[in-house]
């Protein structure tokens, strides 16, 4: 396999890659300036957070005291109350899509929470279920808070405390639930596989296409090479990108790094190996560089956007998706960066997973190498 | 090694899956044995499987059945051992055009593992035989097709190899560079001793051969040198001049439809050249000349594949590619146009100054030509002379940067889609719907012209007749010819006044090509205009009068008598000496104003 003249032909046709690489300025877009401008858009244009959310607040108990119990809503720089002056208008602000939330306060509520039995009726905007869910969070959160305090205070209705269970959470590993933390480090799965699906999956086909694969393949060169060569300078655009990503999470977004710089490094060029040599085998495959983007696309990109937990959590999936997430090397990759940007070193997991994508990396390699084992038929 | 020889095949078949599904044999049982130190040629039409077979030398297919040797190996055990020791120049060799002509050659140095002195004196020889010492950095992309074919066979010959293969060489390419490229090709056998092993669809190029093998249809249909192959048409060639007055190839018309006298008749030169049937009569053959006097020619390579391909096509299982008999393309000639108004004399094209740029690269420049009624005119260049261009903005599909056109009467620039109504297009390539029965592409492309109802279902009946096609055959499974039958078909549907043809006959047979034209002659008879491309220079012989452009330029323009006169000599030459002495004086002029300068 490794003869002579190996190191002599893939320095030649690693110096071609490269020349090919550095002439077409589209290669150089979509490789360089595309991932910068995912950083942005994803780190600045794309939030789960929801930051002044508005909500009505209805008021059928006037009492001062559950004024003050509502004080909790006020004040913090997620939620924008409105007071409204009946329950008819707020329902009608929240047809109008002017507020996400309502909160309603009955008549009986100072009375019931005598006895510690208040409560207060939210009603939520359900068509987007992921905020609703974090305003649900949201208020209970602050009127817990508002309520712990004037037990504190040993205000009204200390009486009450006795038998009530106040809830204290608090959020771990992403204090301040700011999901620029959790997209960010998805992000740099999301550019190692672009990366592959617009660039290398172009490659081969591209040499089927142009005709220059057939008067290659009659010379000493050996499939292998071929491989090997148009890795080379891909790898080299992944790494520019990785550092790029990784200047953006820590000084734009000032994401926490917990776990160790080498480790990430480690991974993501493994992941990016991986990336690349499913484009280049797609690429061997179709031998149309239309077909070959479009597959890319199908099978890599999307994939590792929607089912590998970059946005959205695979528990909630049903089991089959979930075990299709589990065959797309993006999922593992994705717990890995994950685990150590936010969590720290679970060595034992990025051992396991680096090992999965070590796997993928030797059998894409022979699948690629098989697509350019000089054959037409 | 078999005793000097190169490549032996025994028993070698290879089998592909047709257009309607079925296996179809691309080489059927070839027994063949090339010799080393000699230049053998595989000829055939498109088609025949040359390129299957060069493939298969190269280890890039494997056979389904019999052996092939190269060089001393199994090809289908030991590929690499083969691809280390031969080089192959592809029909389109993959240059990479983002890299300059030094960046392709130093890839192949590499990979074949030249060391830097040899590799020295090989560029400098290479570069000055093809004469592109000049041009070195520039990208092979930027290169004209002549000089990318060249570049092609430069990166082929980076070394010396054992065995050289190259698959038509010459497709496509000017006559100028064709003859460059036989200039290196045969410099290098006997400089190096090379073995050659080149496919060609020329004759003129076999001839230069010393061993050929004849393919068609996968199938060897002879084999011998040049000289013992060309006896099989002895005594059987003569020219004939046409009357005066009369087109040569009304003359040729009329003599290739006697079929059973005449083998083949082409025009040539201004006169008719024919092949007559070994055992055609006398008399017969007397009565069909019409008193004109015949003068018998050597005999050349293309008579004796002209003969057997007609031989095999007789033969009953042959047949596949049977021509609809002489009754079908006289028909043609009442197709079209029967009542045209107008006086006759009136050009019915008129291009004046045309100019089309993109960006600072000059497509055409400073074109100027008439065409008239019921004329067959030729263009005719090389791959990138600014045919196609040209074309396009006749036709009204690109405008130009400048100048004046008008096409039966109207001016395109204000009249474009008035005059689309008045002709019709025949694309380069096939540009029918392949999953359409033969009826619906007629039905769909007559209806794109705005015929309906009865007249829609008229035209279609008269065009199937008219150029024998079967209604409910799938168009993409059609064999090139028929192919070609039926874009026609399709581009006359409306009745057009003129007839345009972007190079109607590459990839199609001899046999094929020779009804066409036969066709093209019917239609002209019949008063419809036609312009034509092409890049086969013998065929500008059935034009009334040809353009012959070269990087854009109109370098000659007149019959094809004039336009060989204008190369110098007799006037009597082949078009492909006319050309290359026209492109030559072109070029000298353009450097003379440089050297005074």
């Amino acid at each position: 396999m490794i003869d002579r003249g190996f190191f002599r032909r893939l320095a030649a046709l690693t110096r071609k890659e490269v020349r090919q690489v550095l002439r077409d300025r589209s290669n150089l877009a979509v490789g360089l300036a595309l991932p910068l401008a995912l950083i942005l858009l994803f780190g600045y244009g794309l939030s789960f957070d929801v930051k002044h959310a508005p909500i009505a607040i209805v008021m059928d108990d006037r009492s001062p005291g559950a004024r003050d119990a509502m004080a909790g809503l006020q004040g913090t720089p997620y939620l924008d109350p409105v007071w409204a002056p009946g329950m008819d208008q707020a329902m009608q602000m929240m047809r109008r899509g002017q507020v996400d939330a309502i909160v309603r306060v009955p008549v009986d509520f100072s009375r019931r929470r005598a006895d510690g039995q208040a409560r207060v009726q939210l009603l939520l905007n359900g068509v987007d279920q992921g905020t609703a869910s974090t305003l649900e969070g949201y208020v209970s959160g602050a009127l817990g808070t508002a309520a712990q305090l004037q037990i504190d205070r040993g205000g009204v209705g200390s009486g009450a405390s006795a038998g009530s269970v106040v809830l204290v959470q608090r959020m771990w590993f992403n204090e301040a639930n700011n999901s620029t933390w959790y997209l960010v480090p998805g992000l740099i799965a999301l550019v190692m596989t672009l990366i592959g699906a617009f660039l290398t999956s172009l490659l081969i086909a591209r040499e089927w296409e142009r005709g220059t694969l057939e008067s290659l393949f009659v010379t000493p060169v050996r499939p292998l090479e071929l491989v090997l060569a148009k890795l080379a300078p891909y790898l080299v655009i992944g790494a520019i990108d990785l550092v790029m990503c990784l200047l953006a999470a820590r000084f734009l977004f000032e994401v926490p790094m917990r776990g160790s710089l080498w480790l990430v490094a480690l991974s993501s060029m493994l992941y990016l190996a991986v990336s690349l040599l499913l484009g280049l085998w797609i690429s061997g495959v179709t031998r149309n560089q239309f077909q070959a983007s479009q597959l890319a696309l199908l099978a890599s990109f999307m994939p590792a956007m929607m089912l590998s937990g970059f946005v959205f959590d695979l528990r909630n999936m049903p089991l089959v998706v979930q075990a299709v997430s589990q065959v797309l090397p993006a999922t593992h990759f994705m717990t890995v960066i994950k685990t150590l940007f936010l969590a720290g070193n679970d060595i034992g997991l990025v051992l396991r997973k680096c090992g999965i994508l070590l796997l993928y990396i030797v059998v894409l390699t022979a699948a690629t190498w098989r697509t350019l084992r000089k054959r037409l038929d | 090694m078999s005793d000097g020889a190169t490549v032996v095949a025994r028993g070698l078949r290879k089998v592909f899956p047709g257009p309607d599904g079925k296996p179809l044999a691309a080489l059927a049982d070839i027994n063949l044995t090339a010799r080393a130190g000699e230049l053998t040629a595989l000829v055939g039409p498109d088609g025949a499987g040359k390129t299957t077979f060069m493939r298969l030398v190269c280890g890039l297919l494997r056979a389904d059945a019999g052996e092939l040797s190269v060089l001393g190996h199994d090809v289908a055990h030991e590929p690499q051992k083969v691809q280390d020791r031969i080089s192959y120049m592809p029909q389109r060799f993959g240059l990479y055009e983002d890299l300059s002509v030094q960046e392709n050659l130093d890839l192949y140095a590499d990979l074949h593992g030249v060391p830097a002195q040899q590799r020295r004196e090989r560029y400098a020889r290479l570069l000055e035989m093809t004469d592109l010492a000049r041009f070195t950095a520039r990208p092979a992309g930027k290169l004209s097709g002549g000089m990318k074919q060249k570049l092609g066979l430069a990166c082929t010959l980076v070394r010396s190899p054992d065995l050289l293969l190259l698959d038509e060489p010459s497709v496509g390419v000017d006559p100028l560079s064709r003859r460059d490229l036989w200039t290196i090709i045969e410099q290098l056998i006997t400089q190096e001793n090379l073995s050659v092993l080149v496919s060609t669809a020329y004759m003129d190029e076999a001839e230069r051969c010393a061993q050929v093998f004849v393919l068609h249809d996968g199938q060897l249909l002879a084999e011998g040198a040049p000289g013992t192959l060309r006896t099989r048409a002895r005594g059987l060639t003569c020219t004939v001049a046409p009357p005066t007055g009369t087109p040569a190839r009304d003359l040729q018309a009329r003599l290739i439809d006697a079929d059973e006298l005449i083998v083949d008749a082409v025009p040539r030169g201004g006169a008719v050249r024919y092949i007559r049937q070994p055992d055609a009569d006398p008399q017969a053959l007397a009565a069909l000349l019409q008193g004109l006097s015949p003068e018998p020619r050597p005999e050349t390579l293309e008579d004796a594949f002209m003969m057997l391909l007609k031989q095999r096509q007789a033969e009953p299982s042959g047949g596949a590619t049977a021509a609809p008999g002489p009754a079908a393309t006289a028909a043609i000639s009442t197709i079209a146009a029967a009542d045209q108004p107008g006086d006759d004399d009136a050009p019915v094209i008129v291009v004046r100054d045309l100019v089309r740029r993109f960006g600072d690269f000059v497509a055409v420049a400073n074109t100027s030509f008439d065409v008239h009624r019921g004329e067959i005119f030729g263009l005719l260049g090389p791959n990138g002379a600014g045919k196609t261009t040209t074309f396009r903005m006749l036709c009204g599909l690109l405008p130009p940067t400048s100048g004046h056109l008008e096409v039966a009467g109207l001016d395109l620039r204000t009249a474009r889609a008035q005059a689309r109504g008045r002709i019709g297009y025949v694309a380069q390539k096939f540009a029918l719907y392949g999953n359409l029965s033969v009826r619906e592409n007629l039905e769909f492309f007559g209806g794109a012209y705005g015929l309906r109802g009865a007249a829609l279902r008229q035209r279609v009946q008269e065009s199937l007749q008219q150029f024998s096609l079967q209604p409910e055959a799938r168009s993409g499974e059609l064999p090139g010819g028929y192919k070609q039958r039926l874009a026609m078909a399709a581009g006359l549907l409306h009745q057009p006044d003129i007839l345009f043809l972007d190079e109607p006959t590459s990839g199609i047979d001899p046999l094929a090509r020779r009804l066409f034209w036969r066709t093209i002659t019917a239609l002209a008879q019949g008063g419809v205009t036609i312009i034509v491309t092409t890049h086969f220079m013998e065929e500008a012989e059935y034009c009334d009068r040809i353009a012959i452009q070269d990087a854009g330029e109109l370098l000659a323009l007149g019959t094809p008598q004039q336009v060989r006169e204008q190369a110098g000599g007799s006037g009597s030459g082949d078009m492909d000496s006319a050309f290359i002495g026209i492109v030559e004086q072109a070029r000298a002029r353009r450097q003379a104003p440089e050297r005074a300068a």
